[in-house]
């Protein structure tokens, strides 16, 4: 009965943490795009303008959900369903502090791999199912970068895996007790270093679809992307997605290179730490999404095929070899 | 190959270039102007539709009711009036209307008027819901004013 409390108690606070997450990184994308233009941002509902993302909820919410007709009803349903539930599921994995982590299981990193990809699913079936040539592009680019981005982001991965030994994310946490232990140190084993750090971060910028690969809503060429036809909160749906798979992402990020939640002097490790890491790495996402302009899609293809996944291959090689002879 | 890695760092190098120029420019102050709340002063050379000047000292129009702007409108929206009174010379203005929906601010009317009885105004806060609101009286404008 216990475990029954307390995955429910998990559950709603991952749901929450999920949502409020989405809400105020978009208010931190609207001042950091804001700031970097020189604007201001929203200002005018409440100080700072922090209630403006209840405000655009609640626009959001009492927006009636049309159905064009033509379209493939289950699915044009299903989809933003799927888009936000893998999302939400990923969380279940993800070690906030040593004790704070829903489902401590061995294979979590593998789980997470194996939702993310579901994320996409949701896309093509949204974008096939609204029965509109821009949101059909829309999908086949966001498929083709995802089945392209995948690639060099699991070769990183097994690179840690292989240093680690242990697909247990709280585990992978716990060897990395200080700064110099971080992963992202060659001298860890981690052939390539801060360079399979960058790759880690370019291929999970493009697997959230973030800018600059943004090619799945191209708003001056795709209208919305694949969302063309969602209003109110079936697009409410896959936006909370996107933005929970931007945090997941970022938690990535910090457990498998930056040391999750441990103080990168050994004091006082907890989920502080973790947060602030997080919050730096999101930080990071929204000042490229406001630096640079969007890709085209060969140079994206180009970028993956040819820089990306020789440079993960390489690395795979090296640190296969490095561990060897440690 | 060597063209391979000279993008690669060149290409790297110029993304670096570019993340440095925006997070300063984050930090800068925001130079935009919050319009409800501020406003800017206009130019003196604004034009905004055209009103009636008032005499420097007497504050009275100049207008002596030729109709010359009237004439020079391409669109027909000026409208002037004025009579005859007992003990003044000339006649004197009574009506002055503006009809702002038609008017495409070319500047005819000031350019033709001999005694410098019209000029642009500084307004530019012009919105409105009905046509009626923009038909203006300028007589009672140049005596709000005075």
């Amino acid at each position: 009965m216990n475990e029954v409390i307390r995955l429910v108690i998990y559950l709603v606070a991952i749901i929450a943490f999920a949502a409020l997450n989405a809400a105020y990184l978009v208010w931190v994308e609207r001042k950091g795009a804001g700031h970097i233009q020189r604007r201001i941002g929203p200002k005018e509902v409440g100080p700072y303008g922090l209630l403006q993302p209840l405000a655009d909820g609640a626009k959001l919410m009492s927006k009636q959900i049309l159905i064009p007709r033509g379209v493939d009803v289950p699915l044009f349903m299903i989809a933003p369903v799927l888009a936000m539930v893998p999302a939400i599921m990923s969380f279940v994995t993800i070690p906030f502090s040593e004790t704070l982590v829903a489902r401590d299981i061995n294979i979590g990193l593998l789980m997470i791999f194996a939702f993310a990809s579901v994320n996409i699913m949701a896309l093509l079936l949204g974008g096939w199912a609204s029965r509109n040539k821009y949101a059909v592009i829309s999908a086949t680019r966001a498929v083709s970068q995802n089945v392209s981005y995948e690639i060099p982001m699991l070769i990183t991965v097994i690179t840690i895996v292989m240093i680690s030994g242990s697909m247990n994310l709280n585990e992978i946490v716990m060897q990395q007790t200080n700064i110099l232990k971080w992963y992202i140190w060659p001298w860890t084993g981690n052939f390539l270093g801060p360079i399979s750090f960058l790759l880690f971060f370019t291929c999970s910028l493009a697997e959230t679809n973030r800018a600059p690969f943004d090619l799945g809503e191209a708003e001056s060429e795709l209208i919305a992307g694949f969302h063309t036809e969602y209003a109110g909160m079936g697009f409410g749906m896959f936006f909370m997605g996107e933005y929970a798979n931007i945090v997941i992402g970022c938690s990535l990020i910090t457990i498998l290179f930056l040391g999750g939640w441990q103080c990168p002097f050994g004091l006082f490790p907890g989920i502080h730490w973790f947060l602030i890491k997080l919050y730096a790495l999101c930080w990071t996402f929204v000042w490229i999404r406001w630096t640079y302009p969007r890709t085209t899609l060969w140079g994206l293809l180009n970028l993956s095929w040819k820089y990306l996944i020789p440079i993960s291959l390489v690395n795979l090689i090296l640190t296969a070899g490095l561990l060897k002879v440690m | 190959m060597a063209g391979y890695f000279n993008e690669l760092f060149s290409g790297t190098k110029s993304l670096a270039i570019g993340l440095r120029i925006t997070i300063k420019e984050c930090f800068k102050p925001v130079v935009t102007l919050q319009y409800p709340h501020e406003s800017l002063v206009m130019t003196p050379r604004y034009r905004g539709h055209i009103e009636l000047v008032g005499d420097a000292e007497t504050g009275e129009t100049k207008c002596i009711v030729c109709g010359m702007c009237q004439r020079a409108c391409p669109s027909g929206c000026i409208t002037v009036k004025g009579e005859k009174r007992e003990g003044v010379k000339g006649k004197v203005l009574t009506v002055y209307q503006l009809d702002f929906t038609k008017c495409s601010l070319c500047g005819q009317c000031v350019e033709s008027c001999k005694p410098g009885a019209i000029d642009f105004s500084h307004e530019y806060n012009l919105a409105s819901t009905r046509k009626e609101d923009f038909i203006f009286d300028l007589v009672k404008r140049l005596k709000d004013k005075s």
